[in-house]
């Protein structure tokens, strides 16, 4: 086992006595004291994360939207300037290598943002499907640290901070801008389900940043917040998380994400021969279904548990599972069969270590934010 | 200076035990074990009646990220559960030692490595 890497505001996380824990190679802050509570502070009020674990990756040069049409599913180059795209990165056999989003930094600029865990897959991966273009693929990952302010006062904590203008800056678009005296790239994206920015920064102005927004944010409640809370706030919000609702033998079309897949961007793609195939399976013959469960009891599903109709036959299996903070009862995102992938499905049951504990099904997301 | 406290004994499992008391002792997981497993939000005990096995599972404490068993750290027949903790499992993180016991217990077996509150401290430290 070589030693975790630690991120630029390690020692802070130190000093602020947080529970810190292995994640992809990475020792991450897991909470700092009640996750519960910097849940509900994101929901609220707002949480500040370090997220320097995940990975960046630049491509610059002429055909830098080509190479990302071609190594990507989703239609890079038809992204505007400042904009940003959720999409995947697919292998040939369709399965998904990881979900990313990449920001268009300029005309011949784009910023690719990896899973921590598939970091090194994708930068592999990008680099040899650019090979034919006139585009460079470089490894960003030491180059930024990554903060997030997540919450219905981020607006508010960034604009103490920060002249650039926040209010011009969509949901899903970036730009550079000054932050504390810092430079970022200000992002407003965001795993949480509610409004926030996503601050790209150098490793060295990292715990600059993290004081200039833990003082800005006192008066109106801010937290730091670790993963754990962040993991029950994308479950409420539906998100997919790679290596739970998304792995590499899964495509998008058995995710229910077909619509990143562009088929009709110019040029050919890494997995559009394999795609096609699932597009069309998923129309025929619907796959097991990615749906939300609800607990009619308190005790909490798992990943990997088994998803039981009324006669005890196994059809589905549970991705990810928490007790909700939101609703106050346990939740769970599950694959199941088409027939009971309905909203209010009778007789569905998580079995729980042996116990049939009864749940709803339900349409995702389980918690949406007011607008 | 120990956060455990002195009159009570504890296993390597992370529970406590108090003194008997009306012919019961009273057992609970100590705050080192509720601050590790995190907000705790369902805990399943023992029946009252059930007869438990020293250092084997009795039930479970359920927290945001895992799901861990409950030793008993001693056996005998559970006289008692508390209800307020299964109403509300928080209990266990906001005071482990007091309002968020779990059960009580007619020990009739009692291990022999049970720790003092001061070997206790020192078998956390390592």
């Amino acid at each position: 086992m070589s030693e975790p890497r630690r991120t630029a505001l390690d020692a802070l996380h130190r000093a602020l006595g947080a529970t810190m824990t292995d994640f992809a190679g990475w020792d991450m802050p897991l909470r700092y004291a009640s996750e519960r509570e910097e849940h509900q502070a994101v929901r609220t009020r707002a949480g500040l994360f370090d997220l320097s674990h995940m990975g960046e990756i630049t491509v610059t040069g002429p055909q830098a939207g080509e190479a990302l049409d071609h190594a990507l599913v989703g239609h890079l180059s038809a992204l505007a300037v400042g904009r940003a795209r959720y999409t995947m990165i697919c292998a040939p056999d369709g399965g998904i290598l990881d979900d990313l989003i990449v920001y268009r930094l300029g005309e011949q600029e784009f910023m690719v943002v990896a899973n921590a865990s598939n970091a090194q897959t994708v930068l592999d991966a990008v680099a040899l499907r650019a090979a034919g273009y006139d585009a460079r693929v470089r490894d960003d990952r030491e180059a930024y640290a990554l903060l997030a302010v997540q919450g219905p006062q981020a607006p508010a904590i960034m604009k103490a901070v920060t002249d650039a203008d926040l209010d011009g800056l969509k949901y899903y678009a970036g730009l550079p801008g000054t932050v504390a005296g810092v430079q970022a790239l200000i992002a407003r994206t965001g795993y949480t389900g509610e409004d926030g920015f996503e601050l790209f920064v150098a490793p060295a102005d990292a715990e600059r940043l993290w004081q200039a927004l833990t003082a800005a944010g006192e008066a109106s409640g801010l937290v730091p917040c670790g993963l754990s809370c962040r993991d029950t706030l994308r479950l409420e919000a539906g998100m997919p998380l790679y290596g739970h609702e998304l792995t590499a033998s899964v495509t998008p079309f058995d995710a229910g994400l077909g619509r990143v897949v562009k088929f009709d961007k110019p040029g050919d793609f890494v997995g559009r021969t394999a795609l096609g195939a699932a597009a069309e399976r998923a129309a025929d013959l619907p796959p097991r279904k990615l749906v939300g469960l609800v607990a009619q009891g308190r005790r909490v599903p798992r990943a990997g548990y088994p998803v039981t109709d009324a006669s005890g036959a196994v059809i589905g299996e549970v991705t990810s599972g928490a007790p909700s903070p939101t609703l106050g009862r346990p939740i769970a995102m599950a694959y199941v069969d088409a027939a009971h992938a309905a909203p209010g499905t009778p007789g569905v049951a998580v079995d729980i270590r042996g116990s049939k504990e009864p749940y709803d099904v339900v349409a995702l997301p389980f918690y949406r934010r007011e607008r | 200076m120990s956060i455990n406290p002195e009159q009570l004994r504890y296993s390597k499992e992370h529970e406590w035990l108090s003194a008997p008391a009306d012919g019961a002792a009273t057992v609970g997981i100590t705050s080192h074990a509720a601050d590790a497993l995190g907000d705790v939000v369902f805990v399943q005990l023992p029946e009252v009646g059930a007869t438990v096995t020293a250092g084997e599972t009795c039930g479970e404490l359920e927290s945001t990220k895992s799901v861990s068993d409950l030793y008993s750290p001693v056996g005998g027949e559970v006289t008692e559960v508390n209800q307020d903790v299964v109403d509300d499992p928080s209990l266990v993180n906001s005071a482990p030692f007091e309002g968020g016991w779990l059960f009580r217990v007619k020990v009739a077996d009692e291990p022999s490595d049970l720790l003092s509150a001061a070997e206790y401290d020192a078998f956390i430290e390592n």
